[in-house]
């Protein structure tokens, strides 16, 4: 604790040092507008997913400075590509905090992504705010995460199908990557927990981009089919879920016999298929188009507006954006600055309004509130909600359900100030402070 | 799709149903008030009209109707979804004898609900008409804001299902009676429904159904506390092959504390178990050569492009990309032809891609002959340029491109072997095409010219073959066969811009495993590929089945440099 006391006030004093040195820049920085970095791929194959997330921002920023920007200067979108190319997002990130000193980054959709652009925001003290659902298991002081952790997600979802539909037989499938293994791996321990037999869970595991899903199908089809009330809780890749869901209509599969839940499935996702042989199955999101809240409903007509596309759809990262956005806003009104670590100390505890009529709140481990929305596709693309929680869910950064992280907490306030704080050594595991 | 298909029943029953209903009803009122109980089974046999009549036990209950304004309509015209379902529950748990057509439209997404000015509830027809469910009075149409359909959800779609069959096993056409039956089976049937069965069981008559029916009552029997019920329930399902029979079965093979009992069961499952390992071992063969199928449509270009010509074509994947799209295309200008479009969307991706291929042959590989590390390069970069090319003219987002009709479903042989009808289309199609190509370069003047110039070059201009044209005409074939491959992607998966990239690595191992240059040794080796990958799926899961694969087609590749069938004869030799 002494030497970490010593380092910070060492590193407090170089900081003061170096603002010193550089005052006269500072004071005409802060004339100027202020710098968003947006790190979204708008090539190769995330391209998908992530173009829409960087129009969002764009309408996000656009208007902010409408209502007169953040504490009366503009603010600046500065756009790049990392081409869904994992290094370059490190480099496009590390490009944008040190030459074009973006105040706080928006960005990145994979897990994979986020990973290489950790050390780079952790090393320049830079910001990022990542808006999509993933496994959790991390907690950065320089991260934001306003997507769901597991238990904001899979985990409701599988009480659901347990105690609404009665499903004692599992079917875990997914793709072959991060978010999948560890999603699965969380739901394994926690069915097992609930006293679900061994024999009665099937974990299985694709490549990305599965097209040929017969044999798999037919598999879950026997599987679920010995009279045990069955379910699939399907972490399946954006690109696979096509030939997924169509396999399973073809093969007499439907929604009654053996239901669906997805993690990856949104309103987005299903703008681009046939949604026939889907209408029925579930997925679990924080966000849905569908709910009806004269915030969201306002949202969504900008957003047609903004992209000039009435056929255009809303869907839950974006609203985590939006989230991560109002909560960037108000913190640095709260700090009056954009300083990184000015931000890191105002926006915990900050809450913003989300989309669906509830509140969230900045938690320590920088995670966000959020609450679980259970839904059923319907045929023209959007989902009927079939079920909500009744609170915002707080989000976990590590799972109380695995081995080598139930007595991890993360707590980016003092006197912890640590990312991953073992509560039964009192020791800081990971990264600190 | 259930939705659709269903759309003429609803008529039948909304016709039939109100003055039967009434009459019904009087008599029912009528028997309670002299108290004579038998009165209601006698009224079957008496029924007017061809109608027979609900569920027993529902007639026993003198059928209260769902009366207008009562609290059931308010709860399924409220906005609490939570209470909407309960309501609805309650009702197919015990339905009132008017509420067949309600659950009919509701079925159907045709069920609306009204709250201003008064609670109640309507059925849309196909043209939106909405008529009033309980006074059968026209009432408005599906576009006034005030009426609202009711949302329905798994969680009433696996109770309404059982009961929907009830009504259709009592419907007087044939093949709904036999539809019901086969989709009792997967129904989640709880016991109550067993005495209802067996109480329709005699009036049944089509043998089919018969037959179904009594499997069932059997499937249910297997639990019975009765070891001779048990017992004659084991026998009557020993040729069953539903994989819920066979858990009863293994159950009772294991748990059954009656030894006679526990052996038949044994027995009969051994059997079933034999039987079973047998349409298995048929289905993996059907999905390899399915699977197999596909990749022989995305390597048959291939093996013209790099098989003949010898170029290392990169952007061959981008070729069935444009094919998919095509379709798409085709399918946007014409909803409601799909089929037509599908079909036509065949010679007009042979096109469009063929186009494009003889157009990137004239412009770039014609200077690069010789020289594959160059070609390699340059249509990689060429496939990039094409992929992001279409991510600006169509957007990063997959388009939807639905199935036809009789592209959809399966082939169901019987509950352990089924054949779906895309995969069945995608293998005949790909077999013809392999066909029409084995013919054009075998039987055609300008398959001639082609062997003669991938041949002997010089030679063949010799004898005043125009090699250059000959050329970009090859490459267009190659390319327009792309092209058609990407229609029938377009059937099992994205259509999108990393379409072709998923195929390009498996086009190549097959046309090198076969054997480069020859037609055969495609097609044996795509199916060859395809029945290895299914047979090993099953034990090893996808991903490892993958590796297996790949790690066997190298070390074939090592014994055999040449691929499976290589080449004989002096153009080998070059």
């Amino acid at each position: 604790m002494n030497r970490r006391n010593f380092m910070k006030t060492l590193g407090a004093t170089g900081l003061s040092l170096g603002f010193g040195l550089k005052g006269i820049e500072f004071a005409n920085a802060a004339q100027g507008p202020i710098k968003i970095g947006i790190l979204h791929s708008l090539s190769g194959t995330m391209a998908i997913s992530e173009s829409a997330l960087k129009d969002n921002m764009l309408m996000l920023i656009a208007e902010q400075n409408a209502k007169g920007g953040v504490m009366g200067r503009k603010l600046e979108p500065v756009v790049v590509d990392p081409a869904s190319n994992w290094p370059l997002f490190a480099e496009k990130a590390r490009e944008l905090i040190s030459k074009e000193k973006v105040s706080a980054i928006f960005g990145c959709w994979t897990s994979v992504s986020r990973k290489s652009v950790l050390p780079v925001v952790e090393e320049l003290n830079g910001l990022l705010f990542y808006p999509v659902q993933f496994e959790g298991e991390e907690s950065s002081r320089n991260i934001f995460y306003t997507g769901a952790a597991p238990n904001q997600q899979a985990i409701p979802a599988v009480d659901y199908l347990m105690n609404e539909l009665g499903i004692t037989r599992w079917v875990l499938a997914g793709t072959d990557y991060v978010y999948p293994r560890t999603t699965n791996k969380i739901l394994e321990a926690y069915l097992k927990q609930k006293g679900v037999a061994d024999e009665d869970i099937m974990i299985n595991y694709t490549p990305f981009g599965q097209s040929d899903w017969q044999s798999i199908v037919s598999q879950i089809k026997q599987f679920g089919s010995t009279g045990k009330p069955t379910a699939v809780v399907s972490t399946i890749n954006g690109d696979a879920n096509v030939p997924f869901y169509r396999e399973l209509g073809n093969q007499g599969i439907k929604s009654q016999d053996i239901p669906v839940v997805a993690f990856s499935v949104g309103e987005q996702e299903l703008s681009g298929i046939d949604t026939k042989p889907l209408v029925g199955q579930l997925a679990a999101w924080n966000y849905f188009e569908s709910i009806k809240t004269p915030a969201n409903e306002a949202y969504i007509a900008n957003w047609k507006k903004f992209t000039k596309n009435p056929k255009n759809v809303t869907n839950d990262p974006m609203e985590a954006e939006y989230i991560a956005f109002q909560m960037w806003v108000k913190a640095a009104e709260k700090a009056k600055s954009t300083d990184t670590d000015k931000i890191i100390e105002a926006i915990v505890g900050i809450e913003v309004p989300n989309l669906t009529g509830g509140m969230a709140k900045m938690l320590p481990n920088h995670y966000i509130t959020k609450p679980v929305y259970i839904g059923e596709i319907q045929a023209n693309g959007q989902f009927d909600v079939v079920w909500k929680s009744k609170a915002e869910v707080p989000g976990e950064a590590w799972s109380k359900y695995l081995p080598g992280s139930k007595d991890l907490i993360a707590d980016w306030t003092p006197p912890i100030n640590c990312g991953a704080y073992n509560t039964v050594t009192k020791k800081c595991t990971g990264s600190g402070s | 799709m259930k939705l659709f298909v269903k759309q003429s029943p609803r008529h039948d029953a909304t016709s039939l149903w109100p003055s039967f209903a009434r009459i019904l009803l009087l008599y029912l009122l009528a028997g309670m008030a002299l108290s004579i109980q038998p009165a209601c089974a006698g009224s079957v046999a008496t029924a007017p009209a061809g109608r027979p009549e609900p569920a027993p036990n529902v007639a026993t209950d003198a059928a209260p109707s769902i009366a207008p304004a009562s609290a059931t309509v308010a709860a399924i015209a409220g906005d609490d979804g939570m209470a909407r379902t309960t309501a609805l529950n309650a009702l197919i748990a015990n339905p009132p004898a008017d509420a067949e057509p309600i659950f009919h439209a509701l079925d159907q997404g045709l069920l609306y609900t009204q709250t201003v000015p008064v609670t109640r509830l309507g059925i849309a027809d196909a043209a939106g008409q909405i008529t009033d469910a309980l006074t059968h009075t026209g009432t408005g149409n599906t576009h006034d804001a005030t009426w609202q359909v009711v949302a329905i959800n798994n969680a009433i779609r696996i109770k309404l299902r059982p009961r929907m069959d009830m009504y259709d096993l009592q419907s007087p056409d044939a093949a709904k009676r036999r539809a019901a039956t086969d989709d009792l089976f997967s129904a989640r049937l709880t016991p109550e429904f067993l005495s209802e069965i067996k109480a329709l069981e005699p009036k049944i008559t089509d043998p089919s159904v018969q037959a179904n029916l009594k499997k069932l009552v059997a499937s249910f029997e297997l639990n019975d506390t009765n070891p001779t019920v048990r017992l004659a329930a084991i026998t009557s399902v020993a040729d069953a092959l539903d994989p819920e029979i066979r858990a009863k079965l293994a159950n009772l093979a294991q748990n059954d504390t009656n030894p006679t009992v526990k052996a038949t069961a044994i027995k009969a499952l051994t059997a079933i178990d034999s039987r079973v390992a047998g349409w298995q071992f048929a289905q993996n063969l059907v999905f390899g050569l399915s699977l197999g199928s596909v990749l022989l449509l995305a390597a048959i270009g291939l093996a013209i492009t790099f098989g003949v010509m010898g170029v290392i074509n990169m952007a061959h994947g981008e070729m069935m990309m444009i094919g998919a799209y095509t379709t798409w295309l085709l399918q946007q200008l014409m909803p409601t032809h799909l089929t037509a479009a599908l079909f036509l969307a065949i010679p007009g991706a042979f096109l469009a891609a063929g186009m494009i291929g003889m157009l990137i042959e004239r412009g770039l590989i014609r200077f690069l002959y010789g020289r594959p590390l160059e070609t390699l390069l340059a249509t990689f970069g060429l496939s990039l340029m094409l992929q992001q090319a279409a991510r600006i003219i169509f957007t990063p987002l997959n388009r939807a491109v639905a199935l036809p009709e009789f592209m959809s479903n399966s082939w169901v042989i019987n509950p352990v072997f089924a054949i779906t009808y895309n995969r069945l289309y995608i293998l005949i199609f790909s077999l013809t095409v392999f066909l029409a190509l084995l013919i054009l370069l075998k039987h055609s003047t300008f398959g001639l010219r082609i062997r003669a110039v991938a041949q002997n070059r010089a030679m063949a201009r010799a004898c005043g073959v125009h090699s250059g044209w000959i050329d970009a005409l090859t490459f267009g074939l190659g390319s327009g066969i792309a092209g058609v491959a990407g229609v029938a992607l377009a059937q099992i998966t994205n259509v999108g811009p990393n379409l072709g990239q998923s195929y390009i690595v498996d086009s190549f191992m097959v046309v090198v495993l076969g054997g480069v240059g020859n037609l055969w040794g495609t097609l044996v080796a795509a199916m060859g590929v395809g029945v290895l990958n299914k047979f090993l799926e099953p034990y090893s899961g996808a991903v490892l089945a993958k590796v297996v694969v790949l790690v066997l087609v190298i070390l074939v590749i090592q014994k055999r440099p040449r691929g499976l069938f290589p080449q004989k004869g002096r153009a080998a030799e070059e």
